[in-house]
């Protein structure tokens, strides 16, 4: 059985690389990509929680994330579409409406 | 046997998540970010958590990700951030930024509870999901009215202006 520090310590990288995924890129989709990458490095490391402390609750709520990201993806990919219609262009420095 | 599985599987994950934001195109993306979470589904099942192995393929690796498959198509004509960055400068600073936070992380990995080895044994796969129909039934209804609410957020977002 492998420890669950080498679950947790994957589930550390992924959400690095996924959180520097977010700031590094100008396209909303890859950044949006990325953002999934996060999401289900929290997922790894609450399943590898679960599995040490014997609590079966980790699982019940990594199905909860799912679907919250279900709905999160149709959602935000629509209000992609949505901006991309107005602006016909695809890059996330022009957005900066709402930028203090 | 169990911990070069496991390692393999790791690089798996951890390259295609280099290779999800370090491409410039987002259709290579996609397709990295499916390698990334058949992995991680590999992992699930490596655990012994078969239904959240297969929920996360059909859910994430499938569901989810024809979505993003059909957005990019309908919203990339061509190659995808060409062209100098305006801010270059300071994306540089997402490397010192994000080794930051990788140390963090890995502190409070490394500095958590002292207890070795598994507190109690590993929870059955069903366990879990006996949760979603018992205690967490409320939640587990309500997921289905969040999904109902982003369905009809979405045909709201999509429709066009008359």
């Amino acid at each position: 059985v492998i420890p669950d520090i080498y679950y947790l310590t994957l589930s550390a990288v992924l959400f690095t690389l996924g959180i520097v995924g977010v700031v590094i890129r100008r396209n909303p989709l890859v950044i949006f990509m990325s953002i999934e990458l996060a999401l289900n490095a929290a997922n790894l490391a609450l399943v590898a929680f679960s599995q040490r402390s014997g609590s079966p609750e980790g699982q019940t709520l990594v199905l909860f994330v799912m679907a919250v990201a279900a709905a999160e993806v149709a959602v935000g990919l629509a209000i992609i579409v949505a901006i991309f219609r107005v602006r016909h262009r695809l890059n996330i420095d022009d957005l900066s409406l709402m930028r203090w | 046997m169990a911990l070069a599985a496991f390692v393999v599987i790791a690089t798996v994950a951890v390259a295609s998540a280099l290779g999800l934001i370090l491409r410039r195109n987002p259709v290579h993306g996609a397709l990295f970010l499916v390698v990334n979470l058949g992995s991680i589904a590999a992992l699930y099942l490596m655990m012994g958590y078969e239904f959240l192995a297969f929920a996360q393929i059909i859910v994430y690796a499938g569901a989810i990700m024809v979505l993003f498959l059909f957005a990019i198509f309908v919203l990339i004509p061509g190659k995808e951030e060409t062209g100098p960055d305006p801010l270059r400068t300071w994306r540089l600073l997402a490397a010192p930024l994000g080794a930051m936070l990788l140390v963090e992380l890995a502190l409070v990995v490394a500095v958590r509870r002292t207890a070795p080895g598994p507190l109690a044994p590993a929870p059955s796969a069903q366990a879990g999901l006996a949760l979603l129909f018992t205690d967490y039934l409320l939640p587990f209804e309500l997921t289905s009215v969040l999904l109902l609410a982003g369905m009809v957020g979405v045909l709201l977002l999509a429709r066009r202006r008359a």
